[in-house]
């Protein structure tokens, strides 16, 4: 065996050779493209068709552009989790681990190749969207540009909500690890969830994952209240609620490591 | 060298491996025989660090599995056949595990030849057979060259040829000064491919011996085997006639 063992070459597996695993674990699977093209499609159509309905001219063209990111942002937290859940339920995981046994640094190689190809997506989506959604706009309506206030940031958060959502799918992938239970923990916790709390607890609404990105992120300024509403949540600025879904992801991908390291796989 | 020392799992109030130590040698192969649900799997995956033992530890060359190195080029491990995703290409597989452990991209094609699937290295490794999808976990086992290889039931779904083919290949993985650990219900594969052989029943060490000091005083080494086995049978307390159930089975 020493003899053997001396073939083996100095140093150790790192980072960089676990995140080159998932990357082509990642691109290696039919279903990752399909689930990118249609989510970034949705995105996109949603916005023209608002773009072509659009009437009303004082309203936030950007943020109606953006309309289509709400939705698609199922998709990808769906992605994310099951880019964890596929491992348990085909048990690819236990080759996985095999071949890289340090599971933090398998869970954070994942997400980061994960979480920079949902941006990479959602970003060219999201500017897609913006400029198909102007260019559509009838009735005279002039369509918005990246320079006016607040444009470009709504845009670019608009992408990056894609990495977010997608990350905190993939934490809760990590926490439920199996695949039917966490689609319906992702839907129902990112979706269905903070609509039942804006109804009890309308001080809350504004935290909610879907609701931060609805009316922080993907606006050029934040939403404000009708006229004599009767009453008014709290909106997040754009940066507190960029940063409020980073601490959420954070939150999941950090439970689900935690988890990870110390069970059974 | 691979050193099981006082190895104890629990899955609920089920002690599935009790207090079990043996050491594996290199440039043998060693045969890890128990009847079903004796805690073979379990081992294994404790080896391998999937599983976390409640009390004991394993080394191999005195190291943790999880502090190896790079683990692939270390230890190969085939523990069920199909642990792959159906939908990524054997290739797609394979080019993957290689990458984690920076082994270079032309073995990938190496280890599907040399286990017939170079033909078939394209397709959806979900559309494979029991017999192909037990290849391509060899494949992944031997795809970093590894003094190490840890199989558990890798005959499973091979057909006659498979089953000549992987018998060869693991005594000459062996002959080569590797660790070979192999576990298998089919007893008379044991007796043409084991030299050495850890037998457990209830998760508890039964015998660590030689194939030929197991089948010493015994008609065979399925007789030498079933004897030990049927001793430590769970219901064999609560059973009236242990007696007919060995006339029965050997």
């Amino acid at each position: 065996m020493t003899a053997l063992t001396a073939r083996v070459p100095a140093g150790h597996y790192r980072f960089r050779h676990v995140a080159r695993m998932e990357w082509i674990k990642l691109r290696s699977l039919r279903s990752t493209w399909w689930t990118l093209v249609i989510a970034a499609a949705g995105a996109i159509g949603i916005g023209v068709t608002v773009g072509i309905n659009t009437r009303n001219a004082g309203g936030d063209l950007t943020n109606n552009a953006l309309a289509g990111i709400v939705p698609s942002l199922l998709l990808m937290g769906v992605l994310g989790a099951l880019a964890v859940t596929s491992e348990y339920s085909s048990g690819m995981i236990r080759t996985t681990l095999s071949a890289a046994p340090r599971r933090p640094l398998l869970l954070a190689a994942k997400a980061a190749v994960f979480g920079a190809v949902a941006v990479t997506v959602g970003e060219a989506a999201s500017f897609i969207a913006f400029f198909a959604g102007g260019a559509t706009l009838r009735h005279g309506i002039p369509a918005p540009t990246l320079t006016q206030p607040g444009v470009l940031r709504a845009v670019l958060l608009s992408g990056a909500s894609f990495g977010l959502i997608g990350l905190l799918g993939l934490g809760l992938g990590a926490i439920v690890r199996h695949s039917g239970a966490a689609i319906a923990v992702v839907i129902g916790g990112v979706y269905v969830l903070p609509t039942l709390v804006s109804q009890v607890a309308r001080g809350l609404g504004g935290y909610m994952p879907i609701d931060i990105i609805g009316n922080s992120l993907t606006t050029t300024k934040p939403e404000l209240c009708p006229a004599h509403a009767d009453y008014c949540p709290h909106f997040l600025s754009a940066w507190a609620g960029l940063g409020l879904l980073g601490l959420y992801a954070a939150a999941a991908l950090t439970a689900g490591g935690w988890l990870l390291a110390r069970r059974d796989a | 060298m691979i050193e099981v020392r006082e190895l104890t799992k629990r899955y609920g109030s089920t002690l599935a491996v009790d207090n079990l130590s043996f050491d594996l040698r290199p440039g043998t192969v060693t045969g890890f025989l128990g009847a079903n649900g004796s805690g073979k799997s379990t081992t294994m995956r404790l080896i391998v660090g999937l599983d976390r033992p409640d009390a004991g530890n394993v080394r191999i060359g005195g190291q943790r599995f999880r502090d190896l190195r790079w683990p692939l080029r270390e230890v190969g491990s085939l523990l069920e056949a199909k642990s792959f995703h159906p939908g990524r290409s054997a290739r797609g597989h394979l080019t993957a595990l290689a990458a984690s452990n920076a082994i270079p991209r032309h073995r990938v094609d190496e280890v599907l030849d040399l286990v017939g699937l170079a033909s078939a290295a394209g397709r959806r490794a979900g559309k494979f057979s029991l017999g192909m999808a037990q290849r391509l976990g060899i494949a992944a086992a031997l795809l970093g060259d590894p003094p190490v290889l840890l199989m558990d039931e890798p005959v499973n779904g091979l057909d006659p040829a498979g089953v000549h083919w992987i018998r060869d290949l693991l005594t000459s993985q062996a002959a080569q000064g590797r660790v070979v650990f192999v576990s298998s219900h089919l007893i008379s594969e044991m007796a043409l491919m084991a030299n050495r052989l850890v037998v457990i029943g209830q998760g508890r060490l039964l015998a660590d011996t030689t194939v030929a000091e197991m089948s010493a005083g015994a008609p065979s080494l399925e007789a030498a085997f079933l004897a030990m086995t049927d001793a430590s049978a769970q219901y064999r307390a609560a059973s009236p006639a242990p007696a007919s159930r060995k006339e029965g089975s050997s």
